[in-house]
């Protein structure tokens, strides 16, 4: 069994300490030291958010000398925000094509009150 | 605000639990709401997003029972899904889960579905539908977007924008 858990980009973005981290992370690559700066939590705390971000494939690492850079390639976030438009058209489509169907059912339902009248059936 | 502008759809994102939740209100009583979403004739009239249209091979709204239909193409097309009804509470709310499958209704496991809590709520203005869907994972949400919905949404998005402009 792999040491390493597979998760997916929604669990990186779940968190507010890992969406800011990774804000920072898409704009330039940063050591640990670097990045911990930014925040009031303690070091091991960006850490484990570090491991997290690792584990759901959404940072890249890079060796210089001793040091690690890490950095968020910005297609992997553009990816989640497509899908999540895609789901919105979906939704406003079908339910504006449902608005037309409600007007126009409504003068029958309005003449017959009766909700299991099967006139449009 | 005029009777005939629909509302905005509001869509909340509960990431770390791969869910999206869908809320809309309707200028309908909830029967007419409850009807549109639940009779297979008026529910074939708006599910599928132009210029796609759903057409239903087998239909039994009752807790157990399912939903097969395709979506048909503009190309003529047809991408098979199933609904399975879980729990009905009527004009309440209902339970299920869905997944794309042959067109006998044989689940396809390349591409696992969505688990679906519908609410029905009367408000001032007519009723509140709130659409809870949960994907088992990204990749879900990916392969339903690769299947081909993509070129149908952009298309729809140019219907959509003519139709709210009719609403004004």
């Amino acid at each position: 069994m792999s040491p390493k858990a597979r998760r997916d980009i929604f669990q990186a973005i779940a968190d507010p300490t890992r969406r800011a981290i990774i804000s920072l992370l898409v704009l330039q690559a940063m050591t640990p030291n670097a990045l911990a700066e930014n925040f009031s939590v303690s070091r091991q705390a960006i850490s484990k958010h570090i491991r997290i971000l690792d584990e759901c494939g959404i940072i890249e690492c890079r060796h210089q000398g001793r040091e690690i850079f890490y950095q968020v390639p910005p297609e992997k976030l553009k990816s989640v925000a497509d899908w999540i438009e895609q789901f919105r058209q979906l939704w406003e489509q079908r339910y504006t094509q449902l608005d037309d169907l409600l007007l126009q059912l409504k003068p029958k339902t309005n003449a017959n009150d009766n909700p299991s009248s099967d006139a449009n059936c | 605000m005029q009777m005939t502008t629909p509302p905005p759809t509001r869509i909340a994102k509960d990431l770390a639990n791969r869910k999206l939740i869908v809320q809309r209100t309707f200028f309908g009583p909830i029967d007419l709401v409850w009807r549109a979403w639940t009779e297979k004739d008026l529910l074939e009239q708006w599910w599928a997003p132009k210029p796609f249209k759903a057409v239903t091979k087998s239909y039994d709204f009752r807790e157990g029972g399912h939903w097969l239909y395709y979506m048909l193409g503009p190309d003529g097309s047809k991408m098979f899904a199933c609904f399975n009804f879980h729990t009905i509470q009527p004009q309440r709310g209902f339970t299920g889960d869905d997944f794309f499958c042959d067109e006998n209704g044989v689940r396809t496991d390349l591409y696992p579905g969505m688990a679906w809590k519908n609410e029905f709520r009367p408000v001032p203005e007519g009723t509140e539908v709130t659409v809870d869907v949960t994907f088992q994972s990204e990749a879900d949400l990916q392969r339903i977007v690769e299947l081909g919905f993509e070129e149908g949404f952009t298309m729809a998005h140019g219907n959509l924008d003519e139709l709210l402009a009719q609403h004004r």
